[in-house]
């Protein structure tokens, strides 16, 4: 009965979504052109050619139009991943206490320890290259954080210290917020840039941007393996909670 | 491309879009398990992801990155919009620490009651 009642209602809500995005349309260009008003997406699209020097329009537009936005998304990124780890915070925690139901073969081993540096380096990649090629420093650190998954599962006792992870998490969000700030400095707002763009498709282009996203991978990558840590350490069958 | 292929994928599109937001909100609504609420609330996510960057999508579009291919090879085609996928960033990366929360909350219920079906919990009844 429950059930039906909720196919009924999700069937309710899909139809008049549904609805609105059909009448919409995919793929149509609605908005009427004229000399005066531009749509902002052709706004942004010129910005970035034309001042920011940067070629992913992406990220120009987390970066640097919308980047004090990005910045309380890494706040919120901190955030859960503080409160997770003061959920599940335990006053005993023993290194290599691991809750595994069967250690990982030699195979898995073997080959982690070989994959583990490439992984590293291509999530480097990704977020150096943000502002030239699909990717960023969010990407980019949830690569890294793979390579450290997959550490953390192959060897039961592989450790990440959590002093090094909030050092180095600590450090680029000083480091975001300090480059925001020192925009003020130069008689700017926050996040203006203040550095030569250069020519557009080169590594070294774009100003505060790839800085800035390389300040974001990092803290990624810190917090999404502390996150990862966190939950590998907790036991299930455990009396005392 | 002739128009009854865009309408047919609008179709497919935003369907799928809404279909994948509905299973989330199914799983929401109905499964008893607290493990599954929380896969269903990752789905709800994916699906209006799906949806927004959908949404951005413009006819012969190309990816919004001025490569040196794109200028070589595309320059005439238009950009898809690339505000809507700055947007969706965000929105995953917000949905990595709600699924993040959520998850270490149904670790600590499992701690007290060891159980996670909801039916088991008698300290939500009132």
């Amino acid at each position: 009965m429950k059930k039906v009642l909720v196919i009924l209602l999700l069937a309710v809500v899909g139809f008049y979504l549904a609805d609105v995005f059909i009448g919409i349309g995919f793929g149509n260009d609605h908005f009427v052109k004229s000399d005066e008003i531009k749509p902002v997406k052709d706004i942004y699209l010129q910005q970035t050619v034309e001042n920011l020097k940067v070629s992913n329009a992406v990220t120009s537009i987390v970066v640097n139009f919308r980047g004090f936005d990005t910045l309380g998304e890494v706040t919120v990124l901190f955030l859960s991943v503080t409160a997770l780890g003061s959920i599940l915070y335990r006053k005993r925690h023993h290194a290599g206490d691991r809750s595994v139901l069967f250690s990982a073969s030699s195979i898995v081993t073997a080959g982690s320890k070989l994959l583990f540096p490439p992984i590293l380096l291509l999530g480097a990649y990704v977020f150096i290259h943000g502002h030239l090629s699909p990717g960023g420093g969010f990407q980019g650190g949830v690569i890294i954080a793979t390579g450290f998954l997959l550490m953390l599962l192959a060897y039961e006792n592989y450790t990440v210290s959590h002093n090094a992870l909030s050092i180095v998490e600590s450090f680029a969000g000083i480091t975001f917020a300090v480059i925001g700030l020192m925009g003020f400095m130069n008689g700017g707002t926050f996040l203006q840039n203040f550095l030569p763009v250069g020519t557009l498709n080169d590594l070294f282009s774009g100003g505060i941007i790839p800085i800035i996203y390389i300040a974001v991978g990092f803290k990624v990558a810190a917090e999404l393996t502390g996150v990862i840590y966190t939950v590998l350490n907790e036991k299930g069958d455990q009396k005392n909670g | 491309m002739d128009n009854t292929y865009y309408d047919l994928l609008t179709y497919v599109v935003y369907g799928s879009a809404i279909l994948v937001m509905l299973i989330g909100l199914y799983a929401v609504l109905v499964k008893k398990s607290l493990l599954k609420i929380v896969i269903g609330l990752s789905i709800v996510d994916s699906g209006l992801n799906l949806l927004i960057v959908s949404l951005g999508y413009l006819k012969n579009g190309t990816a919004p990155i001025f490569s040196k291919g794109f200028f070589e090879l595309a320059a005439d085609k238009p950009m898809v919009d690339p505000l809507l996928q700055a947007l969706v960033l965000t929105a995953i990366v917000i949905g990595f620490g709600v699924t993040a929360v959520a998850l270490s909350l149904v670790i600590r219920l499992w701690r007290h009651h060891h159980t996670l079906y909801i039916d088991e919990i008698k300290n939500l009844k009132w």
